[in-house]
C-alpha cells in the first residue's frame, strides 16, 4: 500500500516539475528526492534506525545486553557460546566491538595456526582437546544455511617436541599427564628419531614426544570467517569503532572479616567512530575483554590497577603486546611431506607450508639468530631462501604465560578472556564456552577454569607450564 | 504451498552438502532453490525448519555411525567390526573365509557371529557413510590388511590421521573417490609402514595431483602407489608442441 501510494506521488510530477520550471530555479532531481524519501519511510517504520536529524547507520545500538570488546578469534568465539547458550532465542543482545575490520594488526591472522596438546597443565590440554572437537565438527557447529562449509585446510601431522637432557625427566612427566587427559602422545629415543626422521640432526637430543593425533595446524583467517559468518547469522552485532571510556558506578561494601571494598559496575562504553571525534555511548549490562594485546589498556580505562601496589585495586591486568617475527623460506632439498611441526631445544619451530618445500619458522621467545639453531637441527637447511616474513603481537602475560578468564573480584562485570600468549587461536572455542557459562551460570561447567581467574594476581599463585629446555 | 512442501520433501533426504550453494543445480532445481533462500531469508520459521532438516541430516550419519559395545562386549571386536561395516552395506572378508556382503535391501545372516577368534582380513567400505566416530569400529580389527575407502563420502583427512593404529597390519589401502581426502591427509600415511599398495586415484579435493603422488612415493619407498599420472600436470615444452 505504501508503494501504490508513493507511485501516486511520483505520477503527480509532472504538475511539480512544471512549478518549477516556471519558477525559474534548477530542475529538481526528482529521482534522487524519491529515493530519499523512500530510505526516509523504511527507516521511520519498525526495524530501522531513526533519527530525523541526521543518519547513525554507522554507529553501534545504544543498548546492547553484553558488549565485547575485540573482534578477533576469542571475541567471535565468547559471542558465538553466549548466543548458543542463551535460554531463549533471541534473548541476549551482543555488541561485538573492534576498531579495525581489515584485522592488520590482530594477533589471530598473523599466526602460525597451530594445535597440540602437549602442554603440562591439565587444564590447557582440556582446553586444546574440546578445541580439536569443535574444529573436527566445525560444519555442524558453524554450519549456516545456504553458505558453503568451512574447509579449515587441517594438516593432522602432529608436534614434535625435542628435548634435552635437563629437560628430558620434565617430558617424560608431561606426556604422562597428558595421556591421562587422553591426548595421543608418544616418546620417541633419538635413534627412533633417526629412523622416523632421517633429515633430522639428534645432537643434543635426549627425548623427543610426538603427537599421533589431533594435532597439527590449520588456516587460523577461516576459522574467523566462519566464526564471523555464524555469529552474525545469530544476531550478534557489529561495531567499527574503538572503545574510549567506561562509565561506572561504585558501592562501598564491607566483607564478611569487616573490611571495606569499593566493589565497581560499569554502564555505559563509550565507542569512537574511526577517524573522527563521534562517540556513541552504549548502555550495556556486561563487558568482555577480548582484546588480545591490548587487553591491558582496556583494563585501565575500567580502573584496574589504579590502587596502591599491593593491594587488590593496585594490581594491574598484565597483559601486554609482544612482538614475534614468522618466516617463510624456501629449502628445495628439506624435509618431506611428512614433516611435523617441530619445535627445537633452543626454542626454533617451523612446519612446512603447502606441497612446494617452503617451511614456516620462527623463535619463541624472540631471538636475533633463528638460523644457525634450524640449521644445526636440521642440516638441510643450511641451504635456505628466505622468501618472506611477517610481524605479529602476542597478548604476552608477564605474570605467568597463560590466559586470564573469568571476572574481575572488584570490576564485577567485567570479563576477561585474554592473555594466552601464543595459544589463544588452538583453545579459543573452548575458552569462549567457558567464559558463556561464567556469564550465564556463575560458574564453569565443562572444564573447570578456576586456576585461571583474575585474582591469582594478587595472590601471587602463579600456573605456569613446565617447559621443556 | 504443495509446491513448496514438494521442495522440502526432496531436499530432506538427500546429503548434507546437497544444502550447500556450491553443488551445482539444474533447471527447476536452481529455482527450487532460489526460493528456498528467499524463503530463509525474510522468513525466521523457514530458516529454523532447514536448520531442523539439516539437523536430522547430521544425526543420521551419527546414528549410523553409532558404536556396538554390547556386540563389542560379547562377542568381540572382529565380530563387532563386521557387524558394523555389514550394517553399513560393506563387505568383509575373515581370514580363510570368503567375502560377505548385505544383499540390496540391507539384510545379511548372522552366520559369521560363530567367527569370534577368526581376525578381519579385508574390508571392503566403499560408498558407506564412515566418518570420524564409526572409524573406531574398524580401529579394533587389528590383524586387517586390505582396506577400502573408495568413495566414502565423510572420510576426511582427520579420519586419515586415525589409520595410524592399523600401522602393524595394514598392507593395501584405497581412498579413490574420496571427496573430502586431501594431500594434507594423505601426509599421515607416513605411519603405515606396512602398506604396498595404495590407491589414491580422483581426489577432486587434492590441489596438485601429480606432485602429490610424487611426494607420496617419497614418503612411503616399498608401496606402489596409484593415482594420478605423475606427467598429467605438466605443459608441452615449446618443442614438443605441435
Amino acid at each position: 500500500m505504501l508503494r501504490r501510494a508513493l507511485r501516486l506521488g511520483v505520477g503527480r510530477c509532472p504538475l511539480g516539475r512544471g512549478l518549477g520550471t516556471r519558477r525559474g530555479g534548477s530542475t529538481l532531481d526528482w529521482d534522487g528526492k524519491v529515493s530519499d524519501i523512500k530510505k526516509k519511510i523504511q527507516s521511520v517504520l519498525p526495524g530501522g534506525a531513526w533519527n530525523p536529524l541526521y543518519d547513525t547507520s554507522h554507529l553501534p545500538p545504544e543498548h546492547s545486553d553484553v558488549v565485547i570488546v575485540g573482534g578477533g578469534v576469542l571475541g567471535l568465539s565468547v559471542a558465538y557460546w553466549l548466543k548458543r547458550l542463551e535460554k531463549r532465542r533471541g534473548a541476549i543482545q551482543v555488541l561485538v566491538v573492534d576498531r579495525d575490520y581489515t584485522y592488520s594488526q590482530a594477533s589471530t591472522v598473523l599466526s602460525v595456526g597451530g594445535i597440540r596438546q602437549q602442554f603440562s597443565l591439565p587444564e590447557n590440554i582440556q582446553l586444546s582437546l574440546f578445541s580439536v572437537d569443535f574444529l573436527r565438527n566445525i560444519n555442524e557447529y558453524l554450519a549456516v544455511v545456504d553458505d558453503p562449509p568451512l574447509d579449515l585446510q587441517f594438516n593432522p601431522l602432529g608436534y614434535l617436541l625435542l628435548a634435552s637432557e635437563k629437560g628430558a625427566a620434565i617430558m617424560e612427566n608431561n606426556v604422562k599427564v597428558q595421556r591421562q587427559e587422553g591426548a595421543k602422545v608418544c616418546l620417541m629415543s633419538p635413534e627412533q628419531l633417526r629412523n622416523k626422521f632421517p633429515w633430522i640432526n639428534t645432537e643434543g637430543v635426549a627425548l623427543a614426544s610426538y603427537g599421533l593425533e589431533n594435532e597439527g595446524w590449520f588456516d587460523p583467517w577461516c576459522l574467523l570467517q566462519g566464526l564471523r559468518r555464524k555469529v552474525q547469522s545469530m544476531g550478534v552485532r557489529f561495531c567499527h569503532g574503538e572503545v574510549t571510556r567506561f562509565i561506572s558506578s561504585s558501592d562501598r561494601m564491607e566483607t564478611a572479616s569487616g573490611e571495606e571494598v569499593t566493589l565497581k559496575r560499569i554502564h555505559e562504553v563509550h565507542v569512537k567512530m574511526d577517524r573522527s571525534l563521534e562517540y556513541q555511548p552504549v548502555e550495556c549490562a556486561i563487558v568482555i575483554n577480548a582484546a588480545g594485546a591490548w587487553s591491558g589498556q582496556i583494563a585501565e580505562l575500567a580502573g584496574i590497577g589504579k590502587g596502591p601496589p599491593g593491594t587488590l585495586q593496585g594490581t594491574k591486568l598484565p597483559v601486554e603486546p609482544r612482538k614475534r617475527y614468522v618466516y617463510l623460506w624456501h629449502c628445495p632439498q628439506g624435509p618431506g611431506l611428512e614433516t611435523p611441526f617441530v619445535t627445537d631445544t633452543s626454542g626454533t619451530y617451523f612446519r612446512r607450508e603447502g606441497l612446494g618445500n617452503n617451511y614456516l619458522g620462527g623463535c619463541s621467545p624472540t631471538e636475533d639468530k633463528v638460523w644457525p639453531h634450524l640449521a644445526q637441527r636440521v642440516p638441510a637447511f643450511e641451504s635456505l631462501k628466505v622468501r618472506s616474513a611477517w610481524a605479529g603481537y602476542y597478548d604476552y602475560n608477564t605474570f605467568d604465560q597463560n590466559g586470564v578468564v573469568g571476572p574481575h573480584p572488584l570490576v564485577v562485570n567485567m570479563y576477561f578472556a585474554t592473555g594466552f600468549s601464543g595459544h589463544g587461536l588452538q583453545q579459543a572455542p573452548a575458552v569462549g564456552r567457558a567464559v558463556a557459562e561464567m556469564v550465564l551460570e556463575g560458574h564453569f561447567q565443562t572444564i573447570n577454569l578456576n586456576p585461571f581467574l583474575f585474582s591469582r594476581f594478587y595472590l601471587g599463585e602463579k600456573v605456569e607450564e613446565r617447559n621443556i629446555i | 504451498f504443495l509446491h513448496l512442501a514438494s521442495s522440502i520433501w526432496k531436499w530432506g533426504p538427500r546429503d548434507i552438502r546437497g544444502l550447500s550453494r556450491t553443488v551445482a543445480p539444474e533447471g527447476s532445481q536452481r529455482k527450487g532453490r532460489a526460493l528456498l533462500q528467499f524463503l530463509a531469508d525474510h522468513f525466521y520459521d523457514v530458516e529454523a525448519l532447514r536448520e531442523y532438516l539439516f539437523r536430522k541430516q547430521v544425526l543420521k550419519v551419527h546414528q549410523k555411525n553409532r558404536s556396538f559395545t554390547h556386540i563389542k562386549e560379547q562377542y568381540g571386536p572382529y565380530i563387532a567390526g563386521a557387524y558394523f561395516v555389514l550394517k553399513q552395506g560393506g563387505a568383509v572378508k575373515f581370514q580363510g573365509q570368503e567375502w560377505m556382503q548385505s544383499n540390496g535391501r540391507g539384510r545379511f545372516s548372522l552366520d559369521f557371529f560363530k567367527f569370534q577368534a577368526v581376525p578381519v582380513e579385508a574390508v571392503d567400505a566403499s560408498g558407506c557413510a564412515i566418518n570420524y566416530q564409526g572409524l573406531d569400529n574398524l580401529l579394533a580389527l587389528k590383524e586387517l590388511q586390505s582396506l577400502s575407502l573408495q568413495r566414502c563420502p565423510h572420510v576426511d583427512d582427520w579420519c586419515l590421521s586415525r589409520l595410524h593404529q592399523l600401522a602393524g597390519s595394514l598392507q593395501e589401502l584405497s581412498l579413490a573417490g574420496c571427496p573430502q581426502v586431501s594431500e594434507r591427509g594423505l601426509a599421515c600415511l607416513h605411519h603405515l609402514q606396512k602398506l604396498r599398495r595404495l590407491d589414491i586415484s580422483d581426489l577432486p579435493a587434492v590441489s596438485n595431483p601429480g606432485l602429490t603422488r610424487i611426494l607420496v612415493e617419497e614418503m612411503l619407498p616399498n608401496c606402489e602407489v596409484l593415482g594420478a599420472d605423475w606427467a598429467q600436470g605438466l605443459k608441452l615444452g615449446p618443442e614438443e608442441q605441435s
